[in-house]
């Protein structure tokens, strides 16, 4: 019972402490905009380590973030092969080649409306179609290691990308080209010095999309087989083994990692877009 | 013409595509078969056995729509390899998710909108949710729903559906309610409007369009969550369920037939909502985009 009471009294404490961040002069910081969400964050760890003891939940059904973390630094080897099976092998491959791919295709048919006409309908129709669908039938074709979870996400990150880089190379001003044509810049020269810029924003935008598509992508297909590693594997495997907590210290390492490769793509838009409205400061 | 035309060329070299690929991807199992008689295949006979293999590396485009037709609109809906029937039982699961997500995404936009700590402390937790694998927590969600004591998979279906498909509606709705501008926040003032007055009479209605711009993305995302929630589920009803049986047995028209229906059944949906978009647009007195 003192759990219970001590959890929710410290979640009403630090929603308090979020209230006056957000009243003071602090919410239009940095600081202010950091410490919040990490304030609320650590309230909900409070809540689910007080809930979980309180209610004297079985670890089998959901253990305490304790446990989570305790089983999560003892089982680092394990997770450290899983993750780069999935992650560095299957996402991160897949989303490079198929991102590569997409802006380079995005680059030859920008040349011709015709090709552009016929493939941006088509290509926005796709992007909404339930993509992983595809994943048994690439682990038949490319077998259970990670090739065919590479090709899975090659197909699910390519259609964002490529309509989100035709949109963008769309996206220079009238004037601007007329500018490069006084200099008689060449096509090439027109494309890298002013339409491949200003088609940033947009390219940034698909790549960012195409980085949570990446991880699903790679994760459901070790749904459909996979060598004796992964993370879908591991967790699909200690599920049936009730090894629930390693499955949350596995799910804890798909989080960080998916935060910190959106987080990685963001930072990348930042330097490359700093001439961007939406990235000068003072939002 | 001058916008269809490009489609279709394009859909049709597509197909082509698709025939090639479908003739040299299969011809491997058609040389070894005749290898193994003791015949040399001439070329014509290894073009007529791509094109109708039981178990096809790839099926040409023929095979997969005859094996729709015949699972879909002969096949008896009570049947158990009926799609309509697994269709339907995906159907159920991305609506309910799609409800619920859509109703917690407005009701979290409208939190943000109104409670400055809301939306610094939520707000970003919003999107953490987002690069965060859904994949990864289904299972967890399956066990959790099950120790509470719900029977069945409808409900870790929806709440899959729902996680996906609320935050498409949560970022269109904080910038739809946020979308009213400076002067007309200040002309409800001036008429001293309460919050509830303004939320309703300005807010909402200068929200609606960014509400159904939001939905189709929402509806695709809730489906891709109902198909996902049947994979590690051990399901057995449903498409997802359908890809994994295939996957498992080694059956690939049956992935392929289920991959077909979960497209056509997105084509569907995402055609409905623009159909409901464009009516509550005129009925708004609004010019449909």
């Amino acid at each position: 019972m003192i759990w219970i009471l001590g959890s929710l009294a410290a979640w009403a404490a630090l929603w308090w402490v979020n209230t006056r961040i957000a009243a003071s002069a602090l919410a239009e910081r940095r600081a202010g905009r950091v410490a919040a969400p990490l304030i609320f964050g650590l309230a909900m760890l409070i809540v689910w380590e007080g809930l979980v003891r309180g209610f004297e939940v079985s670890p089998v059904i959901l253990p305490a973030p304790t446990a989570i973390a305790a089983k999560f630094a003892a089982s680092l080897d394990v997770l450290w092969i899983d993750f780069v099976q999935t992650f560095v092998k299957g996402a991160l491959t897949g989303w490079v080649i198929g991102c590569g791919a997409a802006v380079a295709v995005a680059v030859l048919i920008d040349r011709s409306p015709f090709l552009k006409a016929g493939l941006l309908p088509v290509g926005n129709f796709v992007a909404a179609l339930p993509i992983v669908g595809i994943a048994p039938i690439m682990v038949m074709w490319f077998g259970f290691d990670w090739q065919s979870k590479a090709a899975v996400v090659v197909v699910m990150v390519f259609f964002p990308t490529l309509v989100n880089t035709v949109a963008g190379l769309d996206a220079t001003d009238r004037m601007h080209r007329d500018l490069m044509k006084t200099w008689n810049a060449s096509y090439w020269q027109a494309l890298v010095k002013l339409r491949l810029p200003a088609a940033m924003p947009f390219i940034f935008n698909g790549l960012k999309i195409a980085t949570t598509l990446a991880l699903i992508g790679a994760i459901v297909a070790e749904f459909f087989g996979s060598p004796i590693k992964g993370m879908g594997f591991r967790i699909s495997t200690e599920v049936g083994r009730l090894g629930i907590d390693m499955v949350w210290a596995e799910i804890a390492v798909a989080a960080l990692a998916g935060t910190s490769f959106y987080g990685a793509v963001a930072l990348a838009e930042r330097w490359v877009t700093f001439w961007h409205p939406s990235q000068r400061g003072g939002r | 013409m001058r916008r269809v035309l490009p489609v279709l060329v394009v859909t049709l070299a597509i197909v082509v595509i698709w025939y090639v690929a479908a003739v040299w991807l299969n011809s491997a199992w058609v040389i070894d078969q005749a290898a193994r008689a003791g015949r040399e295949p001439s070329f014509m006979d290894i073009l007529r056995g791509t094109m109708n293999q039981d178990r096809p590396l790839l099926p040409p485009p023929h095979q997969v729509l005859a094996e729709l037709w015949e699972l879909t609109v002969e096949k008896r809906i009570t049947s158990k390899r009926s799609l309509v029937y697994h269709g339907l039982v995906t159907l159920q699961a991305t609506m309910l998710g799609f409800v619920v997500g859509a109703i917690l995404g407005v009701a979290l936009a409208i939190g943000i909108v109104h409670s400055r700590t809301m939306d610094l402390s939520v707000m970003p937790w919003a999107i953490i949710s987002q690069t965060v694998p859904i994949v990864a927590i289904a299972p967890m969600i399956i066990v959790l729903s099950n120790a509470v004591g719900i029977e069945g998979r409808t409900v870790p279906k929806t709440i899959i559906s729902a996680y996906l498909s609320y935050f498409p509606v949560l970022v269109s709705m904080v910038k739809g309610l946020r979308s009213p501008e400076r002067e007309q926040l200040d002309l409800l003032k001036t008429y001293n409007a309460s919050r509830w007055q303004t939320f309703v009479k300005l807010r909402l209605p200068a929200s609606m369009p960014y509400f159904f711009a939001s939905m189709k993305v929402a509806v695709a995302a809730s489906l891709v969550g109902a198909i996902v929630g049947e994979l590690p589920t051990g399901a057995i009803e449903g498409l997802g369920a359908r890809m994994l049986i295939g996957s498992q047995f080694g059956e690939p028209m049956i992935m392929w037939t289920a991959l077909f229906a979960a497209a056509i059944l997105a084509a569907l949906l995402v055609v409905a909502v623009g159909i409901v978009q464009a009516l509550a647009a005129r009925a708004m007195g609004q010019v449909a985009r």
